[in-house]
């Protein structure tokens, strides 16, 4: 229990922005919190919350296992610092690069594959598969 | 004088006698080379002999092996004494540690996520240690931020305590 008490602020505040699915469990030293927060800007202020709370995140007793509400079809944005994004034919960096997203574009989500990888489309047709961790759902 | 005569031919006969019974050195080196010959271990030796006093020299692997070496030359049949100036290798390095990557506990699949997730952050580098992934480098606190979120996608535990802040 003490680490839900730890992160009290975080689970408090995850339920205010209704997260949905919002699943938290203690097993092993370590807090296991999942769900989806409905827009990036919940998303951040999850992650913002969680490095005040645990400075760095250095401690390692959080696992906070949270996405961000999208459905197929939904509007994403390529969110590199200031490259292109790849785009590939397998949801790896081993896959051949089928095409490129460029910074700040957007792009149509086709499916959420996994929790790395997304299949997306951009609007000249280009499909495959992005690293999820670049691609931020538009509100 | 014919006693003298005898005398001095008896004595240079036995010299010739003794001289000729006793085994010649290169008789005994080629004995001590064939002995210590036959034992692998010490084939990286080199014999010398003189008037009977083996002298060996080269590496032995061990103190043991050092022993035998001298054992067995005195075991020759003609050998007075020996010096043996054998030195022993010193003994191997100890074995290297595996890769923390041999001694963990997340597939492959997973470890290559992590990978592609850290491949646009410079200066990170990742191991796998049992369940985590422990990362070392400097880091800017938006690249943290990137690197924490990208492991809790892949589900992975981490242990950053040799990740510091770029200043």
């Amino acid at each position: 229990m003490a680490l839900q008490d730890k992160y009290a602020e975080l689970l408090q505040t995850a339920n205010n922005i209704g997260v949905t699915n919002l699943s938290v469990a203690e097993k092993d030293g370590t807090l296991h919190v999942s769900g989806t927060a409905k827009t990036t800007a919940d998303y951040d202020a999850l992650w913002a919350l969680y490095d005040k709370i645990d400075p760095n995140m250095a401690s390692g007793d959080l696992m906070m296992n949270i996405d961000i509400k999208a459905d197929a079809g939904a509007q994403l944005k390529v969110t590199t610092d200031s490259t292109n994004l790849n785009i590939r034919s397998t949801p790896s960096t081993e896959g051949e690069i089928v095409g490129k997203a460029a910074h700040n574009e957007i792009v149509t989500l086709v499916e959420k594959t996994d929790d790395s990888w997304w299949k997306i489309k951009t609007k000249d047709g280009e499909e495959g598969y992005a690293y999820a961790q670049y691609l931020s759902p538009e509100a | 004088m014919k006693l003298t005569r005898v005398l001095m031919l008896l004595i240079t006969a036995t010299t010739l006698f003794f001289v000729s019974c006793g085994p010649k050195d290169a008789d005994i080196k080629a004995k001590v080379e064939a002995a210590l010959k036959a034992d692998p271990t010490m084939s990286s030796t080199a014999v010398e002999v003189k008037d009977g006093v083996v002298t060996i020299s080269g590496e032995c692997k061990d103190n043991e092996c050092k022993a035998n070496c001298q054992k067995t030359a005195e075991a020759v049949k003609g050998v007075k004494s020996v010096m043996n100036n054998c030195t022993v290798a010193p003994p191997p390095p100890p074995p290297v540690a595996p890769p923390a990557s041999l001694t963990t506990a997340l597939d492959e699949a997973t470890q290559q996520r992590v990978k592609d997730g850290l491949k646009d952050i410079k200066g990170v580098t990742v191991s796998f240690l049992e369940d985590k992934a422990v990362l070392v480098g400097e880091v800017t606190k938006a690249d943290r931020m990137k690197i924490m979120q990208m492991l809790a996608a892949a589900k992975v535990k981490s242990d950053v305590s040799k990740l510091t802040d770029k200043k």
